[in-house]
């Protein structure tokens, strides 16, 4: 299956073990990612609160891209930008007067053909047969929270699956044996968009996800968001240094978990970028 | 009951005590109460202003207070979001253009997948936003800050086609005028090997800036 792939702006930073994971594990299950090429940004937060027709324009750029290469349906690794391009989509193949507009904005002729899917959905598409045969070592000492945030399960319109208790990304991990508990802050907001310029808040939004994971007594937490891998990962060292109640709890990215699972070795699913403590852990796979 | 007496409504009848009581509370209200909400005439349209900008219909709002129960972010808000939501109604525009919590909505969404009356909330904060962009109104304390980010997000997007994680921590940091903010977190990326000092450059870097300038043309002649 050959899939359009928007890696999203932190590709080679912020997000770089989640996309070179993601390539590793789709590559192994059959699943070419083709790069769009020259992407530009989707815009993100900063674009939706300041004027709605350049949020649309430019994620109308990207999709154009992705009907030129040929292709019908594009994925993102990063869920801020699934959630733009996905939210783009909806509306461009709804309202026909808006899509004029943004083309004559964009200067591409955009036909509102593709599909906008998460890497989440590319991977559970995937029967899960061939997933389980790749796996060749057991996670059964993780006990995972998988958190998976607001913006692949809301608003409606481009939600991948339940907006209270999604559970797509719980049955992809369940295929590698590793004990997926229930917990109360699956989908709560960790507050990305405010981790540079209000970072007390953030703090305080961390701080409760880690809390209800300890609670659940997760050893490790699943993410499928870059941006929430790093305010995960990083902010709680705020509240388990400081406060001393909270358990240090190492954010992995899904794909890592897989191709762990699949016996890659950490350096190539770049669990040692972690800021949070991961080795530990690492070595319980068997 | 006898005919004479249901057609006698409340207020004519003399021996009710309702209505005396009303004008009573009237009368203490004028001493006690807070001060009047002045419905400007003029403002009142801001719920129409809403529907225009998101789609979605202020108006339906009642006050049941679910957006504010799962609002993660409520905490750190100086209104809540029904109260937004009701001031909204009422066409409070100053109150609801120059409050933090506009921009301080993570635009999550909780809210909207709750709503008994399927407003989408984040979608009118959304909005809300936006018009506080239009009419250059800079924010305070954390609201400004939002705005600085979003802006400083946006320019790195205009010069380079995508945006660029150490810039706009820079603009960031030099227009809000706190130089070291985030260092350490900056400091901690970089000994990871997460940080990379190049600005990424696209090819059609011209098409993304050319968006920028219609959409400001666009602006400008409306």
């Amino acid at each position: 299956m050959k899939v359009a792939y928007y890696p999203g702006c932190e590709y080679e930073t912020n997000a770089k073990d989640y996309e070179a994971s993601a390539k590793i594990v789709c590559k192994n299950i059959g699943v070419d990612l083709v790069e769009i090429p020259d992407w530009s940004c989707c815009g993100s937060t900063a674009a939706h609160s300041t004027d709605h027709l350049l949020a649309v324009s430019l994620a109308a750029r990207n999709l154009a891209l992705v009907e030129k290469i040929g292709f019908d349906t594009v994925t993102a690794s990063c869920s801020a930008c699934y959630q733009r391009l996905a939210l783009a989509q909806a509306e461009l193949a709804q309202d026909k007067k808006l899509l004029e507009q943004v083309n004559e904005i964009t200067g591409y002729d955009y036909k509102a053909t593709v599909k906008v899917s998460s890497i989440l959905e590319i991977i559970a598409g995937v029967d899960e047969e061939n997933i389980k045969a790749k796996v060749t070592k057991s996670m059964e000492n993780f006990r995972i929270a998988p958190y998976y945030g607001c913006l692949l399960v809301r608003p409606s319109k481009v939600k991948i699956d339940d907006p209270e208790n999604p559970t797509i990304m719980d049955r992809i991990l369940q295929t590698t044996g590793a004990q997926v508990v229930d917990w109360s802050h699956k989908t709560e907001c960790c507050g990305a968009s405010l981790s540079v310029s209000n970072n007390d808040i953030v703090t305080a939004m961390v701080s409760r996800i880690i809390k209800a994971a300890n609670a659940a007594d997760a050893n490790c937490i699943v993410t499928a968001c870059a941006l929430c891998h790093l305010n995960l990962d990083y902010y709680q060292s705020f509240v388990t240094q400081t406060k001393g109640a909270l358990k240090e709890t190492p954010i992995f990215y899904f794909t890592q978990i897989l191709g762990l699972a699949m016996g890659f070795s950490k350096k190539e699913m770049g669990v040692e970028y972690n800021i949070t403590d991961t080795a530990e852990l690492v070595k319980k796979v068997v | 009951m006898p005919k004479k007496a249901r057609d006698r409504s409340c207020k004519d009848n003399r021996n009710c005590f309702i209505p005396k009581l009303k004008t009573f509370q009237r009368g203490l209200g004028f001493f006690v109460m807070q001060q009047p909400i002045v419905i400007d005439d003029r403002k009142s349209d801001l719920s129409k202003e809403v529907l225009l900008h998101s789609g979605q219909d202020a108006s339906l709002c009642f006050q049941c207070g679910k957006c504010t129960a799962g609002c993660p972010v409520a905490f750190a808000m100086d209104l809540t979001p029904n109260q937004i939501m009701r001031m909204v109604q009422l066409g409070l525009i100053d109150d609801v253009l120059n409050s933090q919590t506009i921009r301080l909505c993570a635009y999550c969404s909780t809210c909207s997948v709750r709503c008994p009356r399927n407003i989408g909330v984040a979608d009118v904060m959304d909005s809300l936003r936006i018009m506080a962009a239009e009419r250059n109104i800079p924010g305070t304390d954390r609201s400004r800050k939002v705005n600085i980010f979003n802006q400083a997000f946006l320019d790195t997007l205009n010069m380079f086609g995508r945006s660029h994680a150490v810039l706009v921590s820079l603009l960031f940091n030099l227009r809000s005028c706190q130089p070291f903010h985030n260092a350490k977190l900056g400091l901690k990326m970089f000994n990871n090997g997460k940080i990379k000092l190049k600005p990424d450059r696209i090819k059609g870097v011209n098409e993304v800036k050319e968006i920028f300038q219609r959409i400001n043309r666009l602006k400008k002649g409306a």
